[in-house]
């Protein structure tokens, strides 16, 4: 497998892209420097890489023509969607091409009555709900980059979203996928049906990070918009009494369409941004959703209320309009840009722990906070358990960048110590790679080794991303053993 | 790993070495769906393996060992006011939850509640090389590596010994009401369809000989408003309990008069709005549908080619779900995969159990 490396070959580039120009248009492929800069990165910023070539197909034979070229030629292949990834999963390869998937957006059928939608890899996650609007439907998972993120990077992923809890992710709502492996071959998991004949594959795909097909095509499941929905904002004097309260509401037997947290810190960040007339004087919120009709929803309403403030809730609030509604979600979904904006860089943690292990993990990360001199606000998916602690730092502040990244691996580590595991939604990519070594046995890695290689023989899709090889995780062990040392030191920085 | 899971190992090992087969067995209450046993293979007794490892229900997820019998674990889920969604059909008295993922089979509620693979968060899995392994975990939401745990749900024993599995449980629904139409079939599954697409709480249906059963199940306020938009003709609780529970477990009339006349009896899985022509064009007999239309039963003697073809034409695919050992063998109970799909499927079943032990050709005859 190749490994990342940061010098671009220009005779190899001009073969690749001498092959690809008899495929694709002049505007399609980029190699200058100037023109491959925007690609260089995901949303895990700290991670950067020129690609050798971006290729830009703008349908499947596209697609297909390239593969098979860079399979020909022995050429990597990074697939592309939005490029909002947050663990640098779509990360270029110097040697690789780049292949964005972004030109393939059009919603190919809606059908109302069946309740699904065929749609291209590069179609954002809100434009399949916009689209389906018209019909009293909408596609569940919602992540928050909804407005950007593409079902391909969806799929990807296995993102999930602050419906999540209720909804599923995206593998409970995606029937089929169709796409090519490395090879060029076409391949379609699932069907059109709610299952396919033999084994699963649908659901080794989804969240394979990019690495078994290029996915071209995706059928999902539309969810009837419910008749209305409200939102109970409830204030806590301490974060973990609002951890507690989250245990408490799922033991009532109740199921919210969402079940959100934010302690003050994050609060703070997020009100000076959206200005949602949070509670600034609380420890922590939690935004507790109920939809259905509205009978239903009152009567849910009614139980949260009383669950809430048994579990010692200070403030509720309960949304009065859909306005207001989506004024209390519009700052927890601004939540990263809003951190953003308080510090120069931040880094998004994506852990997930049994729900009772909440307060003893905000406990933890409050320590990290003062061994590492790092702020670090928290967000969480908290029916879910799902943590996104956001560590702030600045990049040009020497060392800043590596004590938060030790940090984020205590963090981790914690959350698998804990019975959790190293990521709930944002994927391992090339961030989390070395953690995977604490989570999985040596047998476990070498498994998923050989099925990558039973989709992707040749390991040419994203490769050196997810499964970390042993070598890496002895050499992790040693570094990890004498603390403090920069982890990734093999790859490039900015 | 626990004494019994060490003997499980030393089988498997000893298998290898003396290039036998094993037959991972629970209670044996799906020895008639896949394809038949290898008559050669020794039966590893999976069933012993039982027992719950952990359980909280605030977590919504339990943890329970194969061999635990899923009678019990859903007397347990009962007790604290949980259940499985996915509604699993046991098939006889002592099925156990290790089965029951590997057969990956679901009951009523799957259509709006998911299936089996969409509750399995994790897994412990004994490979064809002895080696336990865990994939998922305990918590709602994990991508570190592949999701191998979900894809044991149906792999029928191909790809391991389920050691343990965690899944995830739902709150019981407080109210629940069934409702009788009678309408004919294709009625029934525009019916079906268009109410899929309204915001109502809906947990069941099915339809056979002119008569159309939808199940409501949620907060008492939804499902009185639902029965009243909906209409038809309400159903006494006590009988309604009767009805899906033999939909479940395919004791109802229509798989009863199925197996009497020796019958074979095809699982179609088709889109839900699959026009009923096409399927009928190529069965003669009668039909049973469920899951708002996207699964159609069909007790019926016609070529079964032909009934694979009309499955593909409508958008899914066929299973040869009960019929005699050789008609199974013959034809394949399971339908035929395209051939980059197939070649995927035998190097997982390598990568998995390099030594072809667990469950020969109980899927597909080269897996
Ligand atoms: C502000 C912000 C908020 C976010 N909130 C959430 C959230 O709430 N929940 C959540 O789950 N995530 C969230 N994310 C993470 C991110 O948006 C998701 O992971 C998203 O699914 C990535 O989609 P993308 O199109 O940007 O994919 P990219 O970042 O371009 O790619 C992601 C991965 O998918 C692969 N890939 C992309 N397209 C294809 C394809 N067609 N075929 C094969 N592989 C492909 C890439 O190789 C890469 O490994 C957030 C990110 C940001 C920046």
């Amino acid at each position: 497998m190749s490994t990342l490396s940061p010098k671009i070959d220009f005779l190899r580039q001009a073969d690749v892209v001498g092959r690809l120009s008899a495929i694709l248009p002049d505007d399609a492929l980029l190699y200058r420097s100037e023109d491959t800069r925007p690609y260089e990165c995901d949303g895990l910023s700290a991670y950067r890489q020129l690609p050798m070539v971006v290729a830009l197909p703008r349908d499947e034979a596209e697609v297909q023509a390239v593969l098979k070229v860079c399979h020909e030629l022995r050429v990597p292949v990074v697939a592309r969607g939005a490029g909002t990834g947050l663990s640098g999963g779509a990360l270029p390869m110097g040697d690789g091409v780049l292949l964005s998937l972004a030109r393939m957006k059009r919603i190919l059928s809606l059908d109302p009555l069946s309740r699904t939608a065929r749609v291209q890899p590069g179609v954002r996650n809100a434009a399949i709900s916009e689209a389906a609007a018209a019909y009293g439907l909408y596609y569940a998972p919602d992540p928050s980059s909804q407005i950007a993120c593409t079902i391909g990077g969806n799929v990807a992923e296995n993102s999930g979203g602050v419906h999540c809890l209720k909804y599923g992710l995206t593998v409970n709502n995606v029937l089929r996928v169709r796409g090519f492996t490395a090879e060029g071959e076409a391949v379609e998991f699932g069907s059109e049906a709610l299952d396919g004949a033999g084994l699963d594959l649908l659901a080794i795909v989804i969240g394979s990070e990019g690495m078994l097909a290029v996915t071209t095509e995706v059928t999902v499941k539309l969810t009837p918009v419910p008749e209305i929905a409200r939102c109970v904002m409830a204030s806590f004097d301490d974060v973990e009494k609002a951890g507690n309260a989250v245990a408490s509401v799922i033991a009532a037997g109740i199921i919210p369409a969402g079940l959100e947290m934010m302690d003050k810190p994050a609060t703070q960040a997020v009100e000076q941004f959206v200005h949602a007339g949070y509670d600034l004087d609380a420890a922590a919120i939690l935004l507790c959703e109920s939809d259905g009709t509205p009978a239903e929803v009152e009567e849910e309403v009614g139980r949260m209320r009383a669950v809430l403030e048994a579990a010692g809730a200070t403030a509720i609030r309960v949304s009065n309009s859909e306005a207001e509604r989506m004024k209390f979600w519009a700052g927890r979904k601004a939540a990263f840009p809003a951190v953003g904006r308080i510090s120069p860089d931040y880094y998004c943690m994506d852990g997930t722990i049994p729900r009772k292990r909440l307060g003893e993990i905000l406990r933890f990360i409050a320590a990290m906070e003062i061994k590492y001199g790092l702020r670090c606000p928290n967000v969480f998916h908290a029916g879910d358990g799902n943590l996104h602690p956001l560590i702030l730092f600045d990049a040009n502040i020497p060392d800043e960048l590596e004590r938060t990244e030790a940090f984020a691996a205590e963090v981790l580590e914690k959350c698998i110590a804990v019975g959790g595991t190293i990521t709930g939604e944002h994927g391992v990519g090339i961030e989390k790679i070395n953690q995977m070594c604490v989570q999985f046995s040596p047998e476990e890695l070498a498994l998923f080794r050989e099925l990558k290689l039973a989709f992707d023989p040749d390991g040419r899709l994203n490769p050196s991303k997810n499964i970390p090889t042993l070598h890496r995780c002895a050499e992790y062990g040693r570094m990890h053993v004498k603390g403090g040392v920069l982890p990734y030191a093999d790859l490039p920085r900015f | 790993m626990s004494h019994l899971e060490q003997q499980f190992a030393e089988t498997v090992r000893d298998a290898v070495s003396a290039r036998r087969t094993l037959r991972i067995r629970g209670s044996g209450s799906k020895d008639f769906y896949g394809q038949p046993w290898a008559q050669d293979a020794a039966v590893l007794d999976a069933g012993s393996h039982h027992g719950v490892v952990d359980y909280e229900p605030t977590e919504l997820v339990v943890t329970v060992r194969g061999g635990t019998p899923l009678a019990e674990l859903e007397a347990l889920l009962h007790d604290n006011g949980q259940m499985l969604a996915f509604e699993p059909p046991h098939f006889g008295p002592a099925t156990t939850v290790g089965g029951m993922v590997a057969a990956g089979l679901s009951g009523p509620r799957r259509a709006t509640a998911g299936a089996v693979r969409d509750y399995v968060l994790g897994a412990r899995l004994l490979d064809g090389r002895g080696a336990a392994l865990s994939f998922g975990g305990r918590v709602m939401k994990n991508v570190a590596g592949y999701d191998v745990s979900r894809a044991l749900a149906g792999s029928l024993g191909t790809l391991g010994l389920i050691l343990e599995v965690s899944l995830k449980t739902q709150p019981r629904p407080v109210a629940e009401a069934t409702l009788r139409f009678e309408f004919p079939e294709a009625r029934a599954i525009e019916e079906l369809n268009r109410w899929g697409g309204k915001p109502l709480p809906l947990s069941g249906s099915a339809w056979a000989d002119g008569e159309l059963f939808v199940r409501l199940s949620g907060a008492q306020a939804a499902v009185l408003s639902a029965s009243e938009k909906m209409g038809g003709e309400k159903m006494n609780d006590g009988e309604a309990r009767v009805l899906w529970q033999s939909l479940r477990e395919q004791t109802h009339e229509f798989f009863a008069v199925a197996a009497k006349d020796g019958l074979p009896l095809w699982r179609m899985s088709v889109p839900s709005i699959a026009p009923i022509d096409v399927l009928h064009s190529a069965m003669a007999g009668n039909t049973l549908l469920e899951w708002g239309g996207a699964l159609r039963w069909f007790a019926s003697a016609s070529a079964p080619a032909r009934v694979r073809e009309a499955a593909h034409k409508a958008g899914g695919h066929a299973t040869l779900f009960r019929g005699t050992d050789d008609l199974r063998q013959s034809i394949g109970a399971f339908h035929p995969l395209q051939p980059a799909i197939a070649a995927i499927h035998r190097k997982l079943k390598t990568a998995f159990d390099p030594h072809g032990v667990f469950n020969p050709g109980r899927l597909y005859p080269e897996i």
